[in-house]
């Protein structure tokens, strides 16, 4: 098995190329630090996520700002924004994984049928992309949501039927491209069944794609969840999300302003640690960029 | 290029009768009842029943489908089931604030982007490159929402500069424009700064430095046109992004355009105003594909339509 061993230098190459770029070790480590975050939440948190302090409250009702035992202050219920914000965290990840992962699946067999089978289903399948194209998906993804009762799933869900139409673009373009090369009409010449021809080549060199587009989409995914909760359409209260954060205590939030400040933060650095890692493994695991620098 | 033009037309016209498809099924199907948002909660059973009946509603998909289609043909886009009044004319009069917006946040994303992506591929890999393009990186990591509350508080609250909310004056612009160009300015400033950076690698820049010119004339006369205008040219898809963004900027700004028009008739369940600002959403998008498309050739001749 001399050739399956072939892959592994190569990877290294990308991930030690990756390591060399300041901009992507600062995207890693701040997804690093959220997903820590995330997963430590009840253990790191300085109170329960929906406990509603006395003392997180001024004697006139009002949020305390950022400062002594709330470093990152009160909400209007008296909760700690700092304990909501790192289980919000979660709520963020699992969005961006669930609902980015369902696109990717969506947007990887709709882009790999078309390109690879052509023909009627070929065209079914782009054109019906075309249309998706067509749509403005924020303004469908919030008519979606507010029309089913919102929940975590349901907004990962109308989120993923926005967001795979551009990974079925690429991916069917670059399966036209590949399917017309030499090595994999040779397979097919050789009687090679059309489940060995796409798993064994034609779906591994779609894989730097994919990686590309599935560090991207988790910056847009995280950003739509966000905006969707802020319109009080997406993750419903008392579930902590960073934006339904900021929908909660909007009314109020020119007299406290960390309440739109340090949730919007946060989800501002996980957009942009997603958007920077993505666009360096774009230079490092694209075939075109290699060997050039 | 006529044959050209009537194809893509044709191909349109086929993608927005797709667009009414799939909107109409999608609110036909899904748990949504109009009926109940206009009847209102102590309606009794035969209300309900009758005002379904006034609107159609009890009729099959697609009859009532086909009856949305044929008032498109006469360009009636229904009446909307809450307001007394045609969707048309409510989204007609709340077009131009829209309009406004948009070209607001299209001058505050080139302005912004162009000049970052100049200056970035003036000085490539120094210092002033790489705080641009992390500051481009942010512009496209930003929720719109976080922005535009943050401008507000900024200039609007605490500086007093600009005002909070509202529409009618120029400064009333300047807040929602910036909040609704921020991504696009992001986007722009890469775009730029790659497109400046191939031109000044082209042998016709080499041979202008060649012949003695400035450095200020060989950018200015020779790079600058023939960098901006590829970047320019994608304006015509913004459309489509704005189209989503302006339900988020003007609920902020409290704007009174389509978007705050979409946002309250989706709450409301009022479909007849969803389909209508789905459908102009629509074709603002295929036009404006369709226009990216068409000027590209006439800036590089080396890109045939097809």
């Amino acid at each position: 098995m001399a050739d399956a061993a072939l892959p592994e230098p190569r990877r290294r190459g990308a991930l030690g190329r990756l390591a060399r770029r300041p901009l992507a070790l600062l995207g890693l480590l701040i997804i690093g630090l959220t997903v820590a975050a995330a997963l430590a939440a009840p253990w790191i948190a300085p109170f329960g996520r929906d406990e509603q302090l006395f003392e997180g409250l001024t004697l006139e009702g009002a949020p305390m700002p950022p400062g002594g035992a709330f470093p990152l202050g009160t909400d209007l219920l008296g909760r700690d924004l700092l304990t909501r914000i790192l289980y919000g965290a979660r709520t963020s990840l699992v969005i961006g994984v669930v609902a980015n992962g369902i696109a990717l699946f969506i947007g990887t067999l709709v882009g790999v049928t078309a390109g690879y089978f052509r023909g009627w289903i070929g065209s079914i399948l782009m054109r019906f992309t075309d249309l998706m194209m067509a749509f403005p998906a924020l303004l469908l993804a919030i008519a979606l949501a507010a029309i089913f009762s919102p929940s975590l799933w349901i907004v990962a869900m109308v989120i993923a039927l926005v967001n795979w139409v551009q990974v079925a673009r690429v991916l069917y373009t670059e399966t036209t491209s590949l399917a017309e090369r030499d090595f994999v009409q040779a397979e097919r010449a050789i009687g090679a069944g059309t489940g060995r021809i796409l798993g064994l080549h034609i779906l591994p060199h779609l894989l730097p794609t994919i990686i590309v587009y599935g560090t991207l989409g988790i910056s847009t995914t995280v950003l739509l969840e966000a905006t969707l909760s802020f319109l009080g359409i997406g993750v419903q209260p008392p579930q902590p999300s960073w934006g339904n954060i900021i929908f909660e205590n909007q009314t109020y939030f020119q007299a406290a302003p960390w309440l739109v400040f340090f949730p919007g933060m946060a989800n501002l650095l996980l957009a942009l640690a997603f958007n920077l890692v993505g666009d360096a493994l774009r230079d490092v695991l694209d075939p075109t960029q290699r060997g050039r620098g | 290029m006529a044959g050209y033009l009537l194809r893509r037309l044709i191909q349109a016209v086929l993608i927005l009768l797709g667009v009414t498809f799939v909107t109409f099924f999608l609110l036909y199907v899904l748990p949504a009842d109009p009926v109940r948002q206009i009847a209102g909660r102590s309606a009794t059973p035969e209300t309900v029943e009758s005002i379904r009946k006034q609107l159609g509603l009890d009729q099959p998909f697609w009859i009532q489908y086909g009856r949305y289609l044929w008032g498109l043909l006469h360009l009636d886009l229904g009446r909307s089931y809450l307001q007394r009044s045609e969707v048309a004319e409510l989204i007609w009069a709340r077009l131009p604030p829209s309009l406004l917006l948009m070209a607001g946040a299209i001058v505050c994303e080139l302005v912004l982007g162009l000049t970052m992506g100049i200056v970035a591929a003036l000085r490539p890999g120094t210092a002033t490159d790489n705080g641009l393009m992390i500051a481009s990186f942010v512009g496209v990591s930003a929720p719109q929402f976080v922005v535009g509350l943050l401008l507000l508080y900024l200039f609007g609250v605490k500086l007093h500069w600009l005002p909070i909310s509202g529409y009618g004056t120029f400064s009333h612009l300047i807040l929602p424009s910036l909040t609704l160009g921020i991504l696009g300015a992001g986007w722009y400033s890469r775009m730029m700064r790659s497109s400046m950076v191939e031109v000044l690698r082209q042998d016709f820049i080499r041979t202008a430095r060649a012949k003695g010119l400035t450095r200020r004339r060989v950018i200015l006369r020779h790079a600058l046109p023939n960098a901006i205008l590829p970047v320019v040219a994608m304006i015509g898809i913004d459309i489509g992004i704005f189209m989503g963004g302006i339900v988020v900027v003007e609920s902020v700004f409290g704007w009174p355009g389509i978007g705050q028009l979409a946002w309250q008739a989706i709450q409301r369940v009022d479909i007849p105003i969803i389909m209508g600002v789905t459908l102009v959403s629509a074709v603002a998008i295929v036009l404006g594909n369709l226009l990216a498309d068409l000027v590209a050739p006439f800036i590089d001749p080396r890109i045939r339509l097809r």
